[in-house]
């Protein structure tokens, strides 16, 4: 298969920031440990609540620990919350939805219903209430739990575009011919559907981060160290007080970055799926613009002919 | 913050289509209105499933979580008062957490007895506050604060969307949709300390917590007290409102953007109407039906929304109870909440689709 660069600038934006994040993600801890030499928890008591230096490049917090290294270590717990629940929720998600939409009759209405039910509970607060009762839930249990409740608006969406495959050519085709339901399913419809499908699993990664980052801040969020958690014990350790920004600014930058870089990603998938949206997007409008220029240029040219 | 990224791209396409058409006069309003009428049944009977899903979680949870919460709470109630519970609160304790002496159906008979006269016990956290007063003490708090701020911020938004999406590919359209767009991702609990740390510790404009001043007498025929409500709520309310407005703008832009090409506003521009009238009375107010609805939603998820920043402002609302309940695994105070919130949501999801039918006479049509 040969990958393509999407033509839309703003979707390259959008992928390289998503992709720099879980880059940093990943590395982020090595770097802590062999570029940096200390560790997330270590405390310089040289330092103590001290400013952006070249010692400490984002300063350091009430206990002296590096907050360049908080941020780096929290980076993988964000994401890494962030890429496996978001796994969860789309596998969820396309197993409900692609299966409702495509299989039709009973088992549509049950699991459309089953979907619509689970997508009515208030997310956040079943998830508050259900980290509540664990006590400081493991990385992987928060996880699942972020995962299972997210799935069902992508549920949705995905039985929509399944619905409309099986009214299509081919699969009546595929049906007449005797192919099996299930092959069907997974080798002929499913490609058609993994752009939609990548591009929700972006949305719900970034629903995963935020998810993590309200739990994490408010305390419940387990002991990892993540962007949420680093903002929360900032807040309890008077950070905002006493006005060690360089504690509390940049963990939630790099979410609300993370959040934009998604939404360009998905700008770019609504305008493809929606061809209205796309008229309205500044480069065809430039585009248009040109042309009618042009057109304007050959028509006075052609009329200038004529008269000469 | 509940949803971050919602699955926008989802419900407007199908909002979109609805939007396409205006409202027309039909010949047979009585099938019109028999099909209003089973759509509604449908959407009653999910309400009612998802209330009774709720109900089972909430029952559910504690007794499947590792540690038994009944003997928690009642280590916690020792603790707390230095004395063992007596049997009477025992035996509301296993009552609503699990009770090892009876089977699950006879346990969840007296579960349901109790939670329908809203009897959720004592809270821990206040003991020996019942669980009923906490929960009317925050409530007007948070229904006054997001109940003005998601209107303001509704307004503003849907306003703002019509405008750019009158025009789309300006300057101001780029410029706003650019900049709702980073505010839409931005976590509410994080610009929460943002505003509080510049407006209320940098410059000492703003109180930075609670929700009214403790030295004016509380009475809500004291102007003072009634001017200090306004003072100590105006960073939440910015810090809402700033955060809010995006999802609307955001919406009512797009579908603007797809109304404004459809056949009727052409054709409502070529009889030479006024601008203003073509843009506010043919394309705008239908494209205003999902913001519409969109508001009915968002009132029920009125409290659920507001928990982080009611939080960061220490503001005595349900979101900060809440969170304080958790933080004291005060599971009485847990339960109350999360079945107002659930009850909310419903309720609100009810009205938003009978607003919806009376507003646009095909919903039920297409058969989903």
């Amino acid at each position: 298969m040969r990958i393509r660069l999407p033509r839309s600038a703003r979707v390259r934006v959008g992928l390289g920031v998503f992709l720099f994040f879980c880059l940093v993600g990943v590395i982020g801890p090595w770097i802590v440990t062999h570029v940096m030499h200390t560790t997330a928890e270590h405390s310089d008591f040289n330092a103590v609540a001290a400013g952006p230096s070249w010692h400490h490049l984002l300063g350091t917090t009430t206990s002296g620990q590096d907050c360049l290294a908080q941020l780096l270590e929290g980076a993988r717990g964000s994401v890494f919350v962030g890429l496996l629940s978001g796994f969860i929720a789309m596998a969820l998600a396309a197993l409900v939805g692609v299966t409702a939409g495509f299989t039709g009759g009973i088992t549509d209405r049950l699991l459309n219903a089953f979907a619509n039910v689970v997508m009515t509970l208030p997310s956040f607060i079943l998830l508050i209430i259900v980290a509540g009762y664990i006590n400081s839930p493991s990385i992987l249990l928060s996880s699942a739990i972020i995962g299972l409740v997210e799935w069902p608006g992508g549920a949705r969406y995905l039985r929509a575009q399944a619905m409309s495959m099986r009214g299509r050519d081919f699969t009546t085709a595929l049906i007449a011919i005797g192919e099996s339901r299930w092959r069907i399913l997974v080798v002929e419809v499913m490609p058609h559907l993994t752009g939609i499908i990548s591009a929700m699993f972006l949305r719900a990664v970034v629903a995963g981060v935020f998810a993590q980052a309200g739990l994490a801040f408010l305390g419940i969020g387990g002991s990892t160290v993540s962007w949420g958690f680093v903002i929360g014990a900032a807040q309890q350790h008077g950070a905002i007080g006493l006005g060690l920004w360089w504690w509390y600014v940049p963990p939630g930058l790099c979410i609300a970055l993370l959040g934009t870089a998604t939404a360009l990603v998905n700008f770019g998938v609504d305008e493809v799926s929606n061809p209205a949206l796309r008229n309205a997007s500044s480069g065809v409008r430039k585009a248009m613009k040109r042309a009618e220029r042009e057109l304007a240029a050959r028509r006075s040219q052609e009329t200038e002919g004529a008269t000469a | 913050m509940t949803d971050p990224m919602p699955m926008m791209a989802a419900e407007e396409a199908t909002v979109a289509d609805r939007a396409k058409t205006p409202r027309r006069v039909g010949k047979r309003a009585d099938r019109r209105s028999g099909r209003a009428a089973v759509f509604l049944l449908k959407q009653l009977g999910v309400y009612v499933v998802t209330g009774f899903l709720a109900l089972v979680l909430n029952f559910v949870i504690p007794r499947f979580m590792p540690g038994d919460p009944a003997l928690q709470l009642a280590d916690r109630l020792r603790q707390q008062t230095g004395q063992s519970p007596s049997p009477d609160v025992m035996a509301k304790i296993d009552a609503l957490y699990g009770d090892p002496h009876k089977n699950l159906v006879a346990q969840f008979v007296d579960y349901v007895d109790h939670v329908v006269h809203f009897d959720f016990g004592l809270s821990i956290s206040q003991y020996p506050t019942p669980v009923k007063d906490l929960v009317w003490q925050a409530l007007p708090w948070t229904v006054a604060l997001v109940g003005t701020t998601t209107v303001i911020a509704w307004l503003i938004g849907t306003a703002l969307g019509a405008w750019t999406g009158w025009r789309p590919g300006r300057a101001v359209d780029s410029g706003l949709t650019s900049l709702s767009t980073f505010l839409h991702a931005v976590p509410a609990f994080w610009f929460a300390l943002l505003m509080l740390s510049l407006f209320s510790f940098r410059l000492g404009w703003f109180p930075s917590s609670g929700g009214y001043d403790p030295s004016v007498p509380y009475s809500l025929g004291n102007l003072w007290f009634v001017l200090s409500i306004l003072k100590y709520s105006f960073l939440p309310a910015m810090a809402l409102i700033v955060l809010g407005f995006s999802t609307w703008q955001f919406t009512m832009r797009n579908v603007m953007v797809t109304t404004i090409a459809e056949d009727y506003v052409q054709f409502a521009r070529a009889k030479g109407l006024s601008e203003r009238r073509v843009m506010f009375g043919y394309a705008a107010r239908n494209a205003m039906l999902p913001n519409i609805t969109g508001l009915a939603h968002a009132l029920g998820g009125v409290i659920g929304g507001v928990v982080l920043v009611e939080t960061v402002f220490t503001y005595p609302g349900m979101g900060y109870l809440l969170t304080q309940g958790v933080a004291a695994k005060d599971f009485p105070l847990m339960q109350a909440i999360f079945f107002m919130l659930v009850f909310a949501v419903l309720v609100s999801n009810f009205v938003a689709d009978a607003v919806y039918v009376l507003l646009d006479p095909r919903t039920g049509q297409e058969q989903s």
